[in-house]
């Protein structure tokens, strides 16, 4: 069995946490935006994305449009914002909003304590590398 | 940085319901007002929101679209000796339901609650990024 990580903790810190405050933005976006008409709830895949950021691969790209004209318009997913969707309402209002503000919560309480870990991760992996460098304990 | 940005999103979240809760407190003291600046009786107003992208930015804030007029049919009061009543005796009183006016007011207050919640675990996590490798 391989035991040996596959990615340097530095590195999966480091895009591990990025992902996580993306999407701690877009799951605030959602909140703000509770009681606007026609407003749909959005979200990452952040497994995906994150295996995506991580090997290289753009297998998020295929729902992306295409620039094949300089005219074309630039779609809003970048390489940088990752393709968003929409949440499956549970009971969508009707003004077309399918925000439900109990489910944004549960997700983005989840999503800051898994931010908070990513830091965590990231700051003793930090520590460790420093003490290594000066040879003292941190 | 989005977390950073998250301060920006949540502030139009801000902004805009504090404008809607200023709305239903303009409604509430003017329920009995059957006259208002332009001789007619007030109006309910309500807000329409409205997504606003940021370029560049994956998180969407909120702005207040425009403030739209109810054209719900005007409550009639009997009062005879009124001296805006008409032949029969009504009075024409704003199209303003307190009960309403109440159910929104707590909608818009748990938004702006809930607005400020998520700022202040955003303020936290930056807080803790500044302690990383410490």
């Amino acid at each position: 069995m391989n035991t040996v990580p596959r990615f340097d903790p530095l590195t999966f810190g480091e895009a591990a946490l990025k992902l996580r405050t993306l999407r701690h933005e877009v799951l605030s976006s959602n909140m703000v935006n509770a009681d606007t008409p026609n407003f749909k709830a959005r979200d990452i895949d952040f497994k995906s994305v994150l295996a995506e950021r991580l090997n290289g691969t753009s297998v998020s790209n295929a729902g992306v449009l295409s620039r094949t004209h300089s005219g074309h318009i630039a779609p809003l997913s970048t390489a940088q914002s990752p393709p968003q969707m929409y949440r499956v309402g549970v009971q969508p209002s009707k003004d077309g909003n399918t925000v439900d503000p109990d489910i944004e919560r549960g997700h983005f309480v989840k999503n800051a304590f898994f931010t908070e870990a990513a830091l965590n991760f990231l700051g003793s992996t930090l520590r460790t590398r420093m003490s290594a460098i000066t040879g003292q304990p941190s | 940085m989005s977390l950073l940005s998250t301060f920006d999103v949540g502030t139009t979240g801000l902004v805009a319901q504090s404008l809607r809760l200023n709305l239903i407190a303009s409604n509430v003291a003017n329920a009995e007002t059957a006259v208002s600046a332009d001789g007619q009786p007030y109006k309910s107003r309500h807000v329409v929101f409205q997504a606003e992208a940021r370029a560049g930015r994956v998180g969407q804030g909120v702005k207040v679209d425009r403030i739209v007029e109810s054209d719900a049919a005007p409550r009639l009061e009997y009062r005879p000796g009124h001296p805006l009543a008409n032949a029969q005796g009504y009075v024409t009183m704003p199209n303003i339901n307190p009960a309403e006016q109440m159910v929104d007011m707590v909608s818009a207050s748990r938004a702006y609650q809930f607005n400020i919640e998520m700022m202040n675990t955003t303020k936290q996590l930056l807080l803790k990024t500044l302690d990383l490798g410490k």
